[in-house]
């Protein structure tokens, strides 16, 4: 009885802290995405519907046609839709690994004892990447890859004698979309390993020293444990990231060459806001938030077993 | 001879060269397209498109003083500020309660209200964005920076709750008690006493919250026109055309990136602990 009642208390005074914000995201987040699913099942081309007020004074009426499913059935007819996804995968499967690899062997590099000074300076200079506005690496991205005045463009000339027209070739420009994201979040993934390595007990590592000179050896059987969480959240929040990801590709390619750098968010965002088909966007961007629900779900079941 | 060498670089003692290198071929990497942007900005167009590069190079102004009046970068950095800082501070004063509501208190559901707000950092932006954009049209919201406000607290609460609730869930339960027996309310307890000792992180929330809503193009680039525009969508304004005005481009990309960038490094330690602290726990 007493026990109930304690838990209570606790409730109403969690209910007034927490209320604010819930009510907020409520209406910024949920409310918008029940519009959404709402547009989704309509035939909403924006310049073809007119305006009809508002329903309880929020929700606004278009005279859009219902058309029920046929927005989610014409996007699996529809191999574009497929192929932005397995795109965007493909880019995940790319990058990822290569972030991982370098982002642990930078962790390796600044655990090592020695050269202090340094070892400050790059870890403030690993901040700078991470930092840059995402729009503005789009832009260096263009710059340094440029087909006549590039410098990376430049450097390639002095080694291969050729000067390929990196933005302009589809496999090319999806290479060169991929430096710039593993440019950008390599040192995220530095930073938080290099974190984890600092939780090994000292003493364990000067043991483990004692009996192998192997770094590898170190690494595997001592340093992974506790490499492990930071890994799997890596995992967790480059993945959502790249789902999202938009303004570098927005800016360094627009999509293109033709749609060889086009990613989801991308194609979404071309089919509603320039290409005006609102009820098609809306149903692709309900299924882009149920494979994202589903993956994250599948994600924090995965981090939460490790704890 | 690189036997001794490497044994003395692996206990720490002595100057190790690969070590050293390595380590500054990261920093190389890391600055060397921003020290690119920065240099390109100052450079006439002709040193620019030669086609080797010009390291040295006679600096200008020109491209800033062109990139301020033609492409008003002035008034959609004010934007950017003015959009950044409210956002941040609603994010604050609604985040920073219901964090501490998730780390002190036992209620129904509360594990279903974590996972919904942490959920919240996997939603794609253009999912909010097109609804957003019709609704925004609808109360005559579009090109204002309220809808800016509004639509950030969508990535900005969540990031509030999650740091919050880290650090809250740090502060010893016992003066929480010691307070309830002193006959301090739950308010006053979160008030006077939890707040001042949760402070740190929740400078690194709001140092996160600011950042993020400063990079912010999608939504920026969907919900404004010409009068909330923000810096970054300033950006996307060089899309097109043959030969493009590289210098003032990467002006106005200095101007839009280095405050942010110098803020950055002037706060490099709690962003990293930030970073760091939702991952390895």
């Amino acid at each position: 009885m007493s026990v109930d009642k304690s838990k209570r208390t606790y409730s109403t005074g969690a209910f007034f802290f927490l209320a604010p914000a819930v009510a907020v995201l409520l209406a910024v987040g949920i409310f918008p995405l029940i519009f959404a699913v709402g547009v989704s099942f309509h035939q909403f081309l924006l310049p073809k519907v007119h305006w009809h007020g508002n329903f309880l004074g929020v929700w606004p009426i278009y005279d859009a046609p219902l058309s029920w499913f046929q927005n989610y059935i014409s996007i699996f007819q529809d191999d574009s839709f497929r192929d932005a996804l397995s795109r965007t995968f493909l880019f995940l499967i790319i990058v990822l690994p290569c972030e991982l690899v370098l982002g642990l062997a930078i962790a390796l590099l600044l655990h090592k004892p020695g050269n202090e000074l340094l070892k400050k300076i790059c870890r403030v200079a690993l901040v700078i990447p991470m930092a840059t506005t995402f729009a503005v690496v789009g832009l260096m991205g263009r710059l340094m890859f440029d087909a006549n005045y590039g410098i990376l463009n430049y450097l390639w000339s002095l080694i291969f004698r050729s000067r390929p027209n990196w933005l302009a070739d589809p496999n090319l420009a999806f290479f060169s979309i991929s430096i710039m994201e593993v440019w950008q979040w390599t040192p995220f993934c530095a930073l938080v390993l290099f974190s984890s390595l600092t939780m090994v007990p000292l003493e364990i590592e000067e043991a483990a020293k004692l009996e192998t000179a192997k770094w590898w050896q170190i690494l595997w059987r001592v340093q992974l444990p506790f490499l492990l969480p930071g890994i799997t959240a890596i995992l967790i929040l480059r993945t959502a990231d790249i789902l999202k990801l938009f303004d570098v590709v927005y800016i360094m390619t627009k999509g293109g060459p033709g749609s060889a750098t086009e990613l989801i968010s991308l194609f979404v965002q071309r089919i509603g806001f320039r290409a005006f088909d609102q009820g098609i966007a809306s149903a692709q961007a309900i299924v882009l938030l149920i494979i994202a629900t589903l993956l994250s779900r599948f994600y924090i079941k995965f981090v939460y077993k490790e704890i | 001879m690189t036997s001794p060498k490497s044994k003395a670089g692996s206990t720490g003692q002595g100057f190790n060269v690969g070590h050293f290198i390595l380590l500054l071929v990261i920093v190389v990497v890391c600055v060397f397209p921003f020290y690119w942007m920065v240099t390109t900005s100052f450079k006439e167009q002709g040193a620019i498109l030669s086609s080797t590069p010009q390291i040295i190079f006679r600096p200008t102004l020109g491209n800033y003083t062109t990139a301020f009046q033609k492409f008003d970068i002035g008034a959609s950095l004010i934007n950017s500020l003015i959009v950044a800082l409210s956002t941040t501070a609603i994010s604050l004063i609604l985040g920073a309660p219901a964090a501490y509501a998730i780390a002190r208190f036992e209620f129904k559901g509360k594990r279903d209200l974590w996972f919904w707000f942490i959920s919240n950092r996997m939603i794609s932006p253009i999912v909010v964005a097109l609804p957003f954009f019709l609704i925004a049209r609808q109360f005559h919201l579009l090109d204002t920076q309220l809808v800016l406000i509004l639509i950030y607290l969508t990535f900005n609460v969540p990031i509030v709750v999650w740091i919050c609730a880290d650090q809250f869930r740090n502060i010893p339960k016992e003066l929480d008690e010691a307070a309830t027996l002193e006959g301090y309310n739950s308010f006053a307890i979160f008030w006077r006493i939890a707040l001042p000792l949760a402070a740190p992180g929740i400078a690194v929330s709001a140092i996160f919250s600011f950042i993020f809503s400063w990079n912010e193009l999608l939504y920026a680039l969907v919900l404004t026109r010409t009068n909330a525009k923000t810096a970054p969508v300033v950006a996307t304004s060089f899309l097109s055309g043959y030969e493009l005005p590289w210098g003032q481009i990467m002006a106005t990309g200095t101007l839009v990136a280095l405050p942010v960038i110098i803020f950055s490094i002037i706060v490099s330690r709690q962003l990293v602990r930030g970073l760091t602290m939702g991952a390895i726990k």
